[in-house]
């Protein structure tokens, strides 16, 4: 019977080391896909246990922290927003139940201060529990609190400041906020709010008609490509034919032959339409990527939560070869649709001299020590024009401030330059009671040395972006260049 | 065969310290402070252990000095485990290891003429199968979650099946001992296939019919498996006929493909081992935070009492039944991958121990019964850890000597006590054997 007893071992060995192999599969190997499964509520569970680091605003204003509740087992953290619904957008929220959004979630590592298991380990060892970091934001709570009161008395829509040296987001406002400490009560009703949407962050999720203030990128496009000259003149009339439709002036007027600066002063449909045949569909896409047309953009926000900009065809983004209206496109109509935060990189490329940086909220991570151990190093994500040509261009922007469609945006003893956008959207169906224009301005200040580069954006409303979004960029840009 | 006994005290010194290490750690993580509670408790285990281990140098000097502290290994272990869940069920759990090494005791002191089983194999089997049975009578019997494990007699509730185990065993040894010799030379080859003899299949088909009996009327896949699995086991090394084991586990397989189709909570348990993302938080939920659990764990574990068991601030379990069914799941969240080899190369240590023991022993009786002993325990083992790691379907059948319940730290310490009686005589007959010099000559 022994060699019997040996063998029936010799499966018991393999049977042990088959729970072996599928202790490891679970524990080891596939430990990082049952992490990421929905029915696992432990990551999150986890985290509550560690004290998640605060988000500060750029002054030091604390926009997030953490609060204990219970002890022992019960030990938990609850994250509260003292500045309320100021920063509910971009800053999002992080609970256990509801989950996490926005730059809570995209900057979560840090803030629960995940490491390696190695690192872990040795924490352990030396009897460190795991402690979250803080990360400070560039965020500026005075001009945030002024874009967003700003939007408040005028209607629903979103304010982007970005520093256009360094792509640091100075405000990402959108209206209208939520509280982000309503979140655990109220998720659902937020959710279900399809009249007002407050979840959506218009800022970088908003969809809109950029109309005239597209004219920058054409302009842009059709500088650097020499399709024409600052002298270059495109006889204007009230109305052209294109593509059997007329396309017609916003005032109606003729205006005969005019170089571009003129042209964008009064933001002359005709000329930019005729631009944008001279240029070309492709040639045109080609510099609607440099400015990031096409691509989620490098932010740090969750990528699902930021929208691409472009001309759509339902949800698909159209590109090269593709049968399009380039006349439309060059004047901002057509199917084009775009986000807030895209036209302010449009703004802040023209105003670092035709180099876009990557727009980033956070500014450095800080760890439970006050120690700094990372800090934002300003990336650059194209070159979307020549450096004269940006040059060229913010003359003809600063005519639109100081004596075009864009002289409300004006600031006393600061070149402005800019550029005003109204689109007309009568099939809006979420414009409730609303009008059917989109405002806009987008621009950048002091034009000779810009600090700030801005768009603002107001949906559903009867007015243009001249008198109604050009106000929010003086105000905004005003208290931003007021605290340097 | 002093040596073997110092052996074995040298072995529990390490226990008792582990023992202290493991509350000094849940302290230190409950209470930020370590007292010399710890050590207190370390200490009472040790005595605890030490009185067994006089007990046995006085009555069983020759026996295998590994195993009894392998099983305070475990034990420690649990009660460590145990501790870290509730202070008051650890509190149970070692008064019920109390009484485990009193029964253990009693069993050695009783059954030192450990033939006198044989006499009674038939009411031994009939106790064996009744105590399988009184879940299911009215009155006493208990369902836990579908399955019929438990029977509480007024204030004693206890899980049957664990004391079946080993009356099925005494029996099975007993009776293949005595037939052994006629299923192998009666057996018969048709189509290519040996068949054991047509007058001795009954008996076996009845171990067969046992084995589907208990998945209808208890309803317990594991202990279903655990039990016919023991039998094959015992059956192959007392026929060293493979085909018979192959014949046995298709019927096995046969009989259960049939009822897991036919009665509902077997069906359900199959259901959620194929597919627990089905319904994950309701059904599939046990196994699928089981296994959560385990990646939480990763190589090296968070630490003892760091895991999470409850969902914080509210009473919701985390890890379902993680004192009994999933306290591996547990092991390996806290202590991670390399502490639940750990444990699995104890229970291997430990049927390694069982086997040898099994190889010194010269009578059939003997042999018999130490192999099935030891099969039992390591399949109960793989059972319940192959059913936390989804190898098998889950079942409700307990760790031996870690999971809390009065039951089965009972029931295996008299396991244990029946190998170490077995032993004793194998190595004492070994070693005279040596000393009076060899029977036959041996190779020069």
């Amino acid at each position: 019977m022994n060699s019997q007893i040996v063998k029936l071992f010799g499966l018991i060995v393999v049977l042990f080391a088959v729970l072996v192999g599928f202790t490891s599969y679970w524990s080891v190997f596939d430990a990082e896909a049952l992490k990421e499964k929905t029915a696992n509520k432990r990551p999150l569970l986890e985290q509550q246990r560690i004290e998640r680091g605060r988000i500060l605003a750029d002054d030091g204003t604390v926009i997030a922290r953490s609060v204990r509740k219970g002890r022992g087992d019960n030990l938990r953290y609850l994250r509260r927003y003292p500045e309320g619904s100021l920063f509910g957008h971009p800053v999002g929220y992080s609970f256990v139940r509801e989950g996490d959004s926005e730059f809570e979630q995209f900057h979560n590592d840090e803030l629960v201060g995940n490491e390696s298991e190695f690192v872990s380990l040795l924490d352990e060892l030396r009897g460190q529990t795991q402690e979250g970091n803080d990360v400070v934001t560039n965020l500026d709570p005075e001009a945030q609190r002024v874009a967003l009161g700003a939007l408040e008395a005028v209607g629903f829509g979103a304010v982007v400041a970005i520093e256009p040296s360094t792509g640091r987001v100075r405000v990402l406002a959108s209206n209208p906020p939520y509280d982000p400490n309503r979140v655990p009560f109220e998720l659902t009703e937020l959710n279900q709010n399809e009249l007002e949407s407050p979840l959506l962050n218009r800022a970088t999720q908003g969809q809109y008609p950029p109309g005239s203030t597209f004219k920058v990128v054409t302009a842009a496009a059709g500088l650097d490509t020499g399709a024409i000259t600052l002298e270059s003149t495109i006889d204007a009339p009230s109305t052209i034919d294109v593509q059997g439709q007329p396309l017609a002036n916003a005032d109606g007027a003729s205006y005969g032959p005019i170089p571009l600066e003129p042209a964008l002063t009064g933001s002359v449909n005709t000329w930019f339409a005729q631009l944008g045949e001279k240029i070309g569909a492709d040639p045109l896409f080609d510099y609607m990527d440099r400015f990031g047309f096409g691509s989620t953009p490098a932010i740090d926000l969750p990528d699902d939560q930021v929208y691409r900009s472009g001309v759509f065809e339902g949800r698909d983004l159209l590109g090269r070869g593709d049968p399009v209206d380039v006349a439309r496109i060059a004047i901002g109509q057509e199917r084009l649709a775009v986000t807030p935060l895209q036209m302010a990189e449009v703004a802040a490329a023209v105003a670092n001299g035709g180099t876009l940086m990557k727009p980033q909220i956070w500014s450095r991570v800080v760890d439970p020590d006050g120690r700094v151990t990372e800090r934002l190093d300003p990336s650059r994500y194209s070159q979307a024009m020549e450096e004269e040509t940006a040059a060229a261009l913010t003359d003809a922007m600063e005519g639109v401030v100081s004596e075009g469609t864009g002289t409300n945006a004006a600031i006393p003893g600061v070149p402005v330059a800019g550029k005003t956008g109204t689109a007309e959207t009568p099939f809006n169906d979420s414009c409730v009671g609303g009008g059917d224009n989109q405002a806009w301005f987008i621009g950048f200040a002091p034009a000779d040395d810009p600090e700030i580069a801005i768009a603002a954006t107001v949906e559903c409303t009867d007015s243009f972006g001249g008198e109604l979004a050009a106000p929010i960029f003086r105000e905004v840009a005003e208290t931003l260049i007021d605290d340097e | 065969m002093r040596s073997a006994r110092n052996r074995e005290l040298i072995a529990l010194v390490p226990v008792a310290l582990l023992l202290s290490a493991g509350f000094a750690a849940v302290f230190a993580q409950e209470q930020a402070e370590v007292g010399d509670l710890s050590l207190v408790y370390g200490a009472y285990f040790l005595a605890v252990c030490l009185a067994a281990h006089v007990y046995l140098r006085l009555r069983l000097p020759n026996a295998d000095p590994y195993l009894f502290p392998l099983a305070a290994l475990l034990t420690a272990f649990g009660l460590v485990m145990v501790y870290r869940i509730d202070a008051d069920l650890a509190r149970d759990q070692a008064n019920w290891f109390v009484l485990g090494l009193v029964l253990f005791a009693l069993a050695i002191h009783f059954l030192r003429d450990y033939e006198v089983l044989e006499r009674y194999r038939y009411t031994i089997a009939i106790a064996g199968l009744l105590l399988l049975l009184a879940p299911r009578l009215p009155g006493i019997g208990q369902q836990v979650n579908g399955a019929y494990l438990g029977v509480k007699l007024g204030p004693l509730a206890f899980q049957p099946a664990e004391f079946s185990k080993i009356c099925i065993v005494i029996f099975l040894a007993s009776y293949l001992r005595e037939h052994r010799e006629m299923l192998i030379v009666g057996a018969r080859r048709v189509l290519g296939v040996t068949l054991p003899p047509l007058k001795h299949l009954g008996p076996l088909l009845v171990v067969w019919g046992a084995a589907m009996f208990m998945l209808v009327f208890i309803r317990d896949l594991g202990s279903s498996l655990m039990f016919f699995a023991a039998f094959l086991a015992l059956l192959y090394v007392a026929t060293a006929r493979f085909s018979f084991v192959a014949i046995g586990m298709a019927m096995f397989l046969a009989g259960a493909w049939f009822f897991a189709s036919t009665v509902p909570h077997v069906h359900d348990r199959v259901q959620i081992w194929l597919d627990p993302y089905r319904d994950p938080s309701n059904t599939g939920y046990q196994v699928l935070q089981s296994i959560f659990a385990q990646a939480d764990g990763g190589l090296f574990g968070v630490g003892f009492g760091q895991a999470l068991i409850e969902i914080p601030g509210t009473n919701d379990p985390l890890l379902p039944a993680a004192h009994t069914d999933t306290i591996y799941s547990l092991i390996v969240n806290e202590v991670g991958l390399f502490g639940a080899c750990a444990v699995i190369l104890a229970y291997l240590l430990f049927a390694a121990r069982g086997f040898k023991i099994a190889l010194l022993a010269d009578d059939g009786f003997s042999k018999l019964l130490a192999t099935g002993l030891t099969a039992v325990f390591a399949i109960q083992a793989f059972v319940i850890i192959g059913g936390v790691t989804r190898v098998i379907p889950l079942t409700g059948v307990t760790l031996p000597f870690v999971s809390y319940g009065g039951s089965s730290i009972v029931a295996n310490f008299v396991l244990l006590a029946l190998l170490l009686l077995v032993s004793d005589r194998a190595r004492r007959e070994a070693t005279a054997a040596a000393r009076t010099g060899p029977l036959a000559p041996e190779p020069a």
